[in-house]
């Protein structure tokens, strides 16, 4: 067997293993080893590339390959959980700029004025949405790292930039078919780095998950134009896999939120920041509490649910709250767990840390099965969430959030906010549950107050 | 047949594939999902090595140089990300310490 044909065999297993790693990874039980299989199909790739047939500056490759190892493993190890969605963002964002690059670099390898029509229409393609990848991850991970601000940022007339910048890349890349020159293809570079950028930043964080989930499929196809442009089978399977598999997942995602795509993408458009509502009222009173008043409460209460949010995960509380539902359950109180889909900064976050902490799996409540029993429960206790249990999302129409299912925390006797500030959530909106006459506000770090709680149950 | 058709096909038949391999996800697999098809778009590590193995000029070089860089971070980091998030599911099954009121110092992705 020639080298040709050895080498286009082993891609095809990694192909193979490609496609079992995403359907592995879409069942919770086969999930680990779905990635492994991704893994072994990527390193049977990488591998027999080595043997490609006139492959020079082998030196090169070995080199830039250990300066992304030495940058990419002790990165993603040592990243906080809490900070993976960002991590997503990047290592997404790098791999659209590594597809542009390589349409780039075969712009300038072959001779533009002979090759045909399709090759430039290959080429500008996935130099435009690896571009618009890149550059919409940079600002994701961004706003997910908090160097800027997490909510939507708009402008006047930002519907009109957004399409000027559209027409002018259809224009430039339209000039490239004419007269494919490189100078146009970095002016058509230039300007898809822009649109990325301002294509995400009307987006709230809350959002976020869903556009990298976007940005991770719009990668896919990126890849897939590569694999068109240097006509690689491998890069073209696995490229369209990611696209369309990628898709229907930001669906399910939006869904998962009771949200469309497109409201996701446009809704901070034009008017809709009527957030502010409740800005005029800002110094209205809230109830604090303290930790004995509330303890006692909870001692002598039939049905407390712990609704969690981000704020558990910043402050590693998930231990302390698990010992705080194990002395209620002793006292007899029936506690159960309540998890909004969203919770966190991704989905199944909640699930995780809980399941760090040893809770058993079936206190753990999706939000369907939790909220018909929110009415008959007798404390709310929400350790740091805030969007997921805001009534805005039904009741004013205006809201970013509205529309989007929520936990109804505001169906119990008493709602209990464990809170380290007034400070909004990350959709970035007021919560006017926080000012409801039955909330009573725990402030400071979420660790130290459950602490506390679990101290004044036992006293009671 | 003619490459560019050929080309079409595979893409065609893989879009299928693509979106009938995941028809249904629980959502606490959302992420981890996005994140293991983020390692698998690293393939373009793959398109990055050939050409800079048949790079000619020194941009060309240069700018795949960066590519094979930036691929490579988007292999490693995608598929350890994911492990290291699938690793957290395992913990419902099985004890492995017993949970303090000191769980701090990370959150369970962190242990070795």
């Amino acid at each position: 067997m020639s080298v040709a044909t050895t080498t286009d065999l082993c891609y095809l297993i990694a192909a193979i293993g490609f496609i079992l790693a995403l359907k592995g990874l879409s069942s919770p039980r086969r999930a680990r080893l779905g990635n492994l299989v991704g893994a072994a199909g990527m390193a049977l790739a990488i591998g027999v590339t080595f043997f490609h047939p006139g492959l020079h500056h082998l030196g090169l490759i070995l080199g830039a390959m250990a300066i992304g190892a030495v940058i990419g493993v002790p990165t993603a190890r040592l990243v906080k959980m809490t900070a993976m969605p960002q991590m997503v963002a990047a290592f997404n964002g790098v791999g659209g700029g590594a597809a542009a690059l390589v349409s780039v670099v075969e712009f300038l390898a072959i001779d533009t004025k002979l090759a045909p029509t399709y090759k430039i229409v290959e080429i500008a393609f996935g130099v435009v949405v690896g571009c618009v990848s890149l550059s919409g991850s940079a600002v994701a991970f961004a706003k997910l790292q908090e160097l800027m601000t997490g909510r939507p940022i708009t402008y006047p007339a930002q519907q009109v930039v957004n399409a000027v910048i559209g027409v002018a890349i259809l224009g430039v890349a339209l000039a490239l078919f004419v007269s494919p020159s490189s100078t146009v293809l970095w002016i058509l570079l230039a300007l898809s780095l822009v649109l990325g950028a301002i294509l995400v930043l009307p987006i709230g964080g809350a959002d976020v998950p869903v556009l990298i989930s976007l940005l991770n499929s719009a990668t896919g196809l990126a890849v897939a134009a590569s694999g068109f442009t240097i006509g690689s089978n491998l890069l073209i399977v696995a490229g369209t896999l990611v696209g369309a598999s990628g898709i229907l997942l930001t669906r399910m995602m939006s869904q998962a939120m009771g949200r469309s795509l497109p409201n996701i993408l446009f809704s901070a458009f034009g008017a809709v920041i009527t957030a502010g509502t409740a800005q005029g009222e800002a110094d209205r009173s809230v109830r604090a509490g303290t930790p004995e008043d509330v303890g006692v409460l909870l001692a002598y209460s039939r049905k407390v649910v712990i609704i969690p949010g981000y704020g558990l995960a910043v402050a590693q509380a998930q231990h302390t709250a698990r010992e705080l539902a194990d002395i209620l359950a002793d006292r007899g109180v029936e506690v159960f767990y309540a998890i909004h889909p969203v919770a966190g900064r991704m989905p199944g976050h909640m699930n995780v840390l809980l399941a760090e902490a040893n809770v058993p799996y079936e206190e753990l409540k999706e939000m369907d099965e939790a909220n018909p029993e929110m009415a008959t429960a007798d404390v709310a206790l929400v350790v740091g969430a805030n969007d997921t249990v805001n009534p805005a999302a039904h009741t004013t129409p205006g809201s970013p959030i509205y529309g989007m299912p929520i936990i109804n925390a505001d169906q119990a006797g008493t709602v209990v906010f464990l809170k380290r500030s007034m400070r909004p959530g990350f959709a970035g909106i007021d919560n006017e549950l926080l000012y409801d006459p039955k909330t009573v506000m725990l402030f400071g770090d979420a660790k130290d107050t459950l602490t506390k709680l679990v101290a004044a149950v036992s006293a009671a | 047949m003619n490459s560019i058709l050929e080309y079409l096909t595979i893409f065609v038949l893989s879009a299928f594939i693509g979106i009938e391999v995941i028809s249904k996800v629980p959502s606490i697999l959302h992420t981890p999902l996005m994140s293991g098809s983020n390692a698998i778009h690293g393939v373009i590590l793959v398109g990055a090595m050939l050409v800079l193995g048949s790079a000619t000029t020194t941009t060309e070089e240069v700018l795949g140089f960066i590519a094979v860089i930036l691929a490579t971070l988007n292999v490693v980091g995608g598929f350890v990300v994911t492990d290291r998030m699938l690793q957290m599911f395992k913990g419902r099954v099985d004890e492995r310490r017993p949970s303090g009121p000191d769980g701090s110092g990370g959150p369970g992705g962190s242990r070795p």
